[in-house]
């Protein structure tokens, strides 16, 4: 360190800070060695914090506060990352290892019908087309109601009913599933005679839809600048126009997102489901009409058995209910890449 | 070619009163200046002029403007087709992030009914060359309007409003975002297209009005807070030699503003 310039200061070299590191691992080892410490998870977190104190330390005596304090920002950023993949990458891994090992073209292509609990056979096809077909019809509802009441609060909503809405759709946001699920029970199922059905689990799946796509919509919509509306109507174009082929496309990407986030939410769904689509081991390509299996049914019926097979398939499921949602994303990405704000 | 005349008008924001009492005629085929200092209500007015004040929450005017002669916010007319006849250019280069450069220029056709591909092409070049921004764009008519330059993108802006055929091109500052030499393109672009339109350019800057217009306004505000009023209008050749007020002449020799 040169004291002629203020503006040199000493720099943590790299071999320095692995030695630093290694430091405070060994003196770890050191310490679980000559002391009662013992366990693996135990020696984990010690080694994690010695190691970080022995790179700080380190960097405190050759460097100045400010960049210690910014080394140790990022160590925390860099742990707090890691503890979220971590946890995200062991529920993806697990799920796969478990699910790919009776995972087969005969699992696509078959339904339960017939297969008792012990056999070492079925299939989830009919809960594949049952959470597709739910899906689907829950978004057909959702999602045009949805950006019209985003269109209404972000361009038209003025004064008390604007707030109104907001507030109801806010609420609607904490409405719990199995609430959904029981008002399309009382309400349809029982309250109208129509049964268990498909459509009536896409109805309970749209009411959780319904705020997020709300929300969601809004806030993208109220991000497109308020020129671009301006150009519009300077050229003569009509409100209505204007929202539909200017503001719309603009915020696409950012609506899409939200959307597939309301979807993946209610893919997932199961409580609502056992009081709307009850369940079926046989395929039933019919939505409006008697019980329709599911994949979250699926896994929970088959996960809540006693035997090997059963359970085998229930993680066979659980993975595909992830595929699933992840196909989903991807395709509306690629729909909508195009239209990506520059 | 169209003639605009405001006769008494006042335009507020809400509580604010942000033009006051504006009495003033711009001639067909001719550029109109309007400067002054910021908050001299200037932008304000230019924006009543084709019916976008309105489009600001709680904004009103008071007062008519007439073109040839029908006041456009007599009851019964259309701003939309108002805003078709009276074409605008904003500050900032705003081109639709979605399109390309075609669909950008002929936007205003497009959503407004005509579809068909042998009809729009003609036009887009057409209003392209207009804008003299052809020979730039014509291999990459399908990249994104937001792809070129900011010279470019205003003048491909410029493009968009003419390409709807308007009598009256209004333009809010078209330069203020712009380099030295896009603005001389775009100087030499009011000139070329003054034989066509009726042209009125609000500007920050006087040597730009001395150098595109034909007559001048003068706008300027007592204090702030207090609304813009109309000092004086004349040719750009008196106005900037020998003002009548005193108010103008301490402006354009640079004692304020």
């Amino acid at each position: 360190m040169s004291a002629s310039s203020t503006l040199k200061s000493g720099r943590l070299g790299h071999g320095q800070a692995v030695g630093a590191v290694g430091a405070g691992v060994a003196v770890t080892v050191l310490a679980f060695w000559l002391t009662p410490l013992q366990g693996r998870a135990d020696f984990g977190v010690v080694a994690y914090l010695a190691g970080t104190a022995g790179y700080l330390l380190a960097a405190a005596r050759t460097e100045g506060r400010r960049s210690v304090v910014d080394r140790l920002a990022a160590v925390l950023m860099a742990t707090t990352v890691g503890v979220c993949l971590l946890a995200l990458g062991s529920v993806l891994i697990y799920t796969a290892v478990r699910g790919l090992t009776s995972m087969d073209w005969y699992f696509f292509t078959h339904s339960m019908n017939g297969v008792g609990p012990r056999d070492d056979a079925g299939g989830a096809y009919h809960a594949i087309v049952g959470t597709l077909q739910q899906v689907l019809l829950a978004s057909l509802i959702a999602v045009p109601s949805g950006l019209l009441v985003a269109i209404y609060l972000t361009e038209y909503g003025r004064g008390r009913l604007a707030s109104l809405v907001r507030t109801v759709v806010d609420v609607m946001v904490g409405i719990p599933s199995i609430v959904a699920g029981l008002f399309i029970y009382a309400f349809w199922v029982l309250g109208l005679g129509r049964g268990f059905s498909g459509f009536a689990a896409a109805m309970a799946l749209s009411i959780l839809m319904l705020p997020i796509v709300v929300r969601s919509a809004e806030e993208m919509i109220k991000l497109v600048p308020p020129s671009l509306r301006e150009a519009a109507y300077a050229l003569g174009i009509p409100r209505w126009r204007a929202i539909l082929k200017v503001v719309l496309p603009t915020a696409s990407a950012g609506i899409t997102t939200g959307v597939m986030l309301a979807v993946a939410r209610v893919t997932g769904e199961t409580a609502p489901l056992l009081l709307t689509a009850f369940g079926f081991d046989s395929i039933q390509n019919d939505p409006f009409s008697g019980p329709q299996s599911s994949l979250p049914l699926f896994v929970f019926g088959q996960a809540s058995s006693a035997f090997g097979a059963a359970v085998d398939r229930a993680w066979a499921g659980a993975l595909t209910l992830i595929a699933v949602v992840l196909l989903l994303t991807v395709a509306a990405r690629l729909v909508t890449r195009r239209n990506r704000l520059v | 070619m169209k003639r605009i005349e405001a006769n008494h008008v006042s335009a507020w924001y809400g509580g604010f009163k942000a033009v006051d009492d504006v009495t003033l005629a711009i001639e067909p085929k001719q550029v109109t200046a309007l400067i002054g200092p910021s908050g001299c209500g200037k932008s304000t007015f230019i924006r009543t002029l084709n019916r976008m004040h309105e489009v600001v929450p709680n904004a009103r005017i008071d007062g008519e403007i007439l073109l040839d002669g029908e006041d456009i916010y007599a009851a019964g007319i259309d701003p939309v087709s108002v805003r078709r006849t009276i074409g605008m250019v904003f500050q900032r280069p705003n081109p639709f992030p979605t399109m390309s450069i075609r669909d950008n220029v002929s936007a205003g056709l497009r959503l407004n009914g005509t579809r068909k591909r042998s009809e729009l092409d003609p036009v887009v070049e057409q209003a392209l060359q207009g804008a003299g921004l052809w020979k730039e764009v014509r291999d990459r008519l399908d990249r994104p309007g937001a792809s070129l330059s900011g010279g470019q993108q205003q003048r491909l802006c410029i493009a968009r409003a003419i390409a709807v055929q308007p009598e009256v091109l209004l333009m809010d500052e078209p330069c203020s975002a712009l380099d030295p030499v896009s603005t001389l393109r775009i100087e030499d672009l009011i000139a070329e297209l003054k034989d066509q339109y009726t042209i009125v350019i609000v500007t920050h800057n006087m040597q730009q009005a001395a150098r595109v217009s034909d007559s001048t306004a003068f706008f300027t505000l007592e204090a702030a807070g207090d609304p813009g009023r109309l000092i004086e209008v004349g040719p750009t050749s008196k106005i900037f030699t020998k003002p009548d007020d005193g108010r103008t002449e301490a402006y354009i020799t640079g004692r304020f503003g």
